[in-house]
């Protein structure tokens, strides 16, 4: 440890070895039997339950509570996976507090719903753990299919149509697969690699192929697979990042939060990696509060997150604010960033507060300033598509998609966060991926 | 709150036995019982020399909830494995040490009277208040033709009763099985044997479960099993009918019942109280919880006499036979409805499941369009199934229909006018008014 949460600028090894290893251990880790059963049996069983429908893969979350209360964890994990195979990643990542858990009736009755995330999580790893994969793939049909993207979404894709008898290959830009499972989720909520461990027992199922290092427009077209394939699913993601613009000054000091993040997943010596003694991060979803939090849980002294709008505008739940909040970071509402500036050394960056402007509804910057020390920013105000827009039919700067996940090309499906139908969840990719699966195996046969 | 008891003349500081059980097999554990407040015990049961000899494996099956909660319990311990001159010698010293406790002690030996004459002057040196025939044991000893064996033949138990009667001084309580048919035999038979009381339940034959991979009934003694006697929570709706049945036989009413089984809480005990036991004895909540339960159990039973303004334990005795009646008397013109508290349902749908799948479609499952649960008042036979799956406390209730009231399933005006089935139409063998 040669720094300290006091050494001045971006720095590394702020923090003992201990301490790091601490910080990105499991952050809920998985159930034991015990208490596995103790919380399968809050389940009250519901009739037409409503966290099956709170759930956009639409797990069957009774029946696999009740599949563990009777020990039977593979039965119960098959559950989950018949509808998301992914079902492993979603009960570490997703935020159950806004769909499967705030919909339990436990929460309307005593504010304490059943944990069906860690339900989820104890039955799907206990099968996992056991190296089983529960599907077989049907005789191969001969068909061709080229998904784009090895994310939530073109996994989930790739799976279904695999297990269908699709030969699917896919083609992913980067050299290692997972999309934002492997690159795009705060390390703590999944740790011991499991990003790669899930897609390595997912592809049990055979007949799928990744293609690495091919990114689309520049190694392939849309046209040329289209040529070659029956079918073809878009499940690329967002490339491109949403840009502050403070003053140029600021520029050097400014950085994604989403590479932040990436790094973070993929660094082996969480000592190496440098953070700054006063870190800002802007924005008010996900992204911001992950990279906030992992700032503090690698040594920064003071992270703060800076939102223009209020609490309850922020897409980051209440627990993940809260989260935040438990781990040092502030949450600074209302305030915009507007210039920097440079005292004794040490960036300061200016501040004004906003407000709703009661008549046009419109954010308005106020007279009130304020300044806040900075060493480094992390912009985290959303990513964008910037790509394939004048192949498709485009809405809101996505890929539109009907109900049956089908664009405006022929033979072309896509789903997740490149899709207008996106809700920047985990979950609904997988649930796109899998549904634009069932449509191409519909129109094909 | 003055919780003094008196059973047969013998008199404890409060209502509460510990049963003749593992927790009263010596002076140990009877010491412990008695500081920490129970008023008496019935000794383990005691028998003949050379002791019995128990497995030396797993005694005991569980049933748990999903908590671990023990819900019942069963066992294949036999009647003490101790000399029985230890037991005797430990039992004077306990009484002599503890005189205003009350100390039974349960006697079990074969069926031959000199059996029983040679062991009642032993006893009695303990100066000991009373004895209990344990006629119930059902696993082990009845195969030895003692225990539950007995208490099957009504003729047995009377003809065993009056040996002892007629060999000791001392008040003599029978104790029954619940394994066997109508219990008001046995029970006839005991008192015309001259039996002081009769005490239920022993435990229910049972196998609480079967080892799925070895296929051996549990407790599993090396690959084997054997039916045990069951106890507990689970069993005590068993034991109200049972000592309700007694309590209500013109033959047997007014006779002293101590009451056994699944006795958990004070409000157990007061059940038990009501509907005819003077006192109970409790083994399975003792066996879980420990011996610190009884302050519950006695702070419990005040509190609730204190409220309902009951002078004394004697006062409780009883109190809900008279509305115990056979199903023919139930009044038929007394009509109700399910209603359920909108503000307190949570929207589970579990009363629209159970209505629906295996009820009287009587609960519909969407209130202006949203989900919502409702009770359809034109089908509602008032079964009480909603309330019994509903989670939440007092949020489905049954509404009486007030006299004049239209029962919208059947259409017609609520009477109040009792009338039951001995008199209805649909009767056969109804009372018709004369022509």
């Amino acid at each position: 440890m040669s720094n300290t949460k006091l050494s001045p600028g971006i720095v590394s090894s702020r923090l003992s070895k201990e301490d790091y290893l601490n910080n990105f251990s499991d952050a809920y880790p998985g159930f034991t039997n015990y208490e596995a059963k103790v919380e399968a049996d809050r389940c009250y069983f519901c009739y037409d339950a409503p966290c099956i429908s709170a759930c956009p893969t639409e797990i069957n979350i009774p029946l696999f509570i009740r599949q563990i209360s009777t020990e039977m964890e593979d039965e119960a994990a098959k559950t989950i996976f018949d509808q998301n195979i992914l079902g492993g990643m979603c009960a570490r990542v997703c935020p159950t507090e806004t769909l499967c858990e705030e919909a339990c009736v436990r929460e309307a009755a005593e504010g304490k719903p059943v944990k069906i995330g860690r339900l989820q999580r104890y039955a799907t790893d206990s099968i996992m753990e056991k190296n089983i994969h529960p599907y077989t793939r049907n005789e191969s049909n001969g068909k061709k299919i080229a998904v784009i993207g090895s994310g939530p979404a073109g996994l989930a894709c790739s799976h279904r149509l695999a297990m269908l008898g699709y030969n699917v290959e896919i083609y992913e830009s980067k050299n290692k697969p997972g999309g934002l499972n492997e690159y795009g989720i705060a390390t703590y909520k999944s740790v011991d690699d499991f990003a790669s461990k899930e897609i390595e027992w997912l592809l049990k199922i055979g007949g799928i192929q990744i293609n690495y290092n091919k990114t689309l427009g520049k190694d392939f077209s849309i046209d040329e697979l289209r040529k070659s394939y029956d079918a073809i699913f878009i499940g690329c993601g967002l490339q491109d990042t949403n840009k502050i613009s403070i003053d140029s000054s600021a520029d050097p000091l400014v950085e994604d939060a989403v590479d932040f993040i990436a790094d973070l997943r993929q660094v082996k010596d969480f000592s190496s990696l440098p953070i700054g003694r006063n870190v800002v991060v802007i924005g008010g979803g996900m992204t911001a509060i992950d990279a906030a939090v992992q700032s503090q849980l690698l040594g920064a002294e003071k992270v703060t997150i800076i939102y223009r709008r209020n609490l309850d505008n922020m897409s980051a739940s209440k627990k993940e604010q809260n989260n935040a909040t438990s781990k040092g970071v502030k949450i600074i509402t209302n305030a915009v960033p507007t210039s920097i500036y440079k005292q004794n050394g040490i960036h300061k960056l200016n501040l004004s507060y906003t407000e709703v402007d009661k008549y046009t509804g419109k954010l308005k910057e106020l007279e009130q300033t304020f300044s806040i020390e900075a060493d480094q920013i992390f912009c985290a105000i959303g990513q964008k598509f910037n790509n394939l827009l004048d192949v498709f039919k485009s809405h809101k700067g996505k890929i539109m998609i009907d109900e049956n996940c089908k664009t405006s090309v022929e033979n072309v499906w896509a789903g997740g966060d490149c899709v207008d139908k996106g809700e920047d969840l985990t979950v609904s990719a997988v649930a796109q991926g899998r549904n634009a699966a069932q449509a191409i195996h519909k129109s094909i046969f | 709150m003055n919780l003094q008891s008196e059973f047969l003349g013998i008199k404890s500081p409060n209502p509460f036995w510990l049963a003749s059980a593992p927790p009263t097999d010596k002076e140990y554990n009877v010491r412990r019982a008695f500081e920490a407040g129970w008023g008496g015990v019935v000794w383990k049961t005691l028998g003949l020399d050379p002791n019995i000899v128990n497995v030396n494996g797993p005694r005991y099956g569980a049933v748990w909830g999903p908590d671990r909660r023990l819900l019942g319990m069963n066992n294949i311990e036999l009647i003490t494995d101790r000399p029985l001159q230890t037991n005797l010698d430990e039992i004077k010293i306990v009484k002599k040490d503890y005189p205003d406790r009350a100390v039974i002690v349960s006697l079990m030996v074969p069926c031959e009277e000199d059996c029983w004459k040679s062991i009642l002057p032993k006893v009695e040196e303990t100066e000991a208040d009373g004895l209990e025939l344990n006629f119930g044991c059902p696993h082990g000893m009845s195969e030895r033709g003692m225990g539950s064996a007995v208490g099957q033949v009504p003729e047995y138990i009377e003809m065993v009763t009056r040996w002892v009667k007629s060999n000791t001084r001392m008040p003599v309580i029978v104790k029954l099985t619940p394994n066997i048919t109508d219990i008001r035999y046995p029970a006839r038979a005991a008192f015309k044997g001259g039996a002081d009381a009769v005490s239920l339940i022993n435990t229910v034959a049972s196998i609480v479960s079967v080892n799925l991979d070895t296929f051996s009934p549990e407790p599993s003694i090396d690959g084997k099993g054997t039916h045990g006697g069951y106890c507990g929570p689970a069993v005590k709706p068993i034991a109200l009918n049972l000592v309700s049945q007694i309590a209500r036989d013109p033959e047997t009413q007014n006779k002293d019942i101590s009451g056994i089984g699944g006795v958990t809480t004070w409000k157990d005990a007061a059940e038990f109280l009501t509907l005819g036991a003077g006192n109970v004895q409790v083994c399975t909540a003792a066996m879980t919880y420990g011996f610190g339960i009884i302050s519950e159990l006695t702070s419990g039973l005040s509190n609730w006499m204190k409220k309902k303004e009951i002078n004394s334990v004697s006062e409780i005795v009883g109190k809900a036979i008279s509305n115990v009646t056979d199903w023919q008397y139930l009044n038929l013109n007394h009509v109700t409805k399910a209603q359920i508290d909108q503000d307190l349902c949570i929207k589970c749908g579990r009363c629209y499941a159970v209505c629906e799948d295996t009820s009287h479609q009587a609960i519909s499952k969407t209130i202006n369009g949203e989900r919502g649960f409702e009770v359809i008042d034109e089908e509602c036979v008032a079964c009480n199934m909603c309330i019994n799956v509903c989670p939440v406390e007092n949020c489905i209730t049954m509404r009486n229909l007030e006299p004049g009231e239209i029962d919208k399933r059947t259409g017609q005006t609520v009477s109040d006018v009792y009338a039951n089935w001995t008199t209805h139409p649909n009767n056969p063998s109804s009372i018709k008014a004369a022509e």
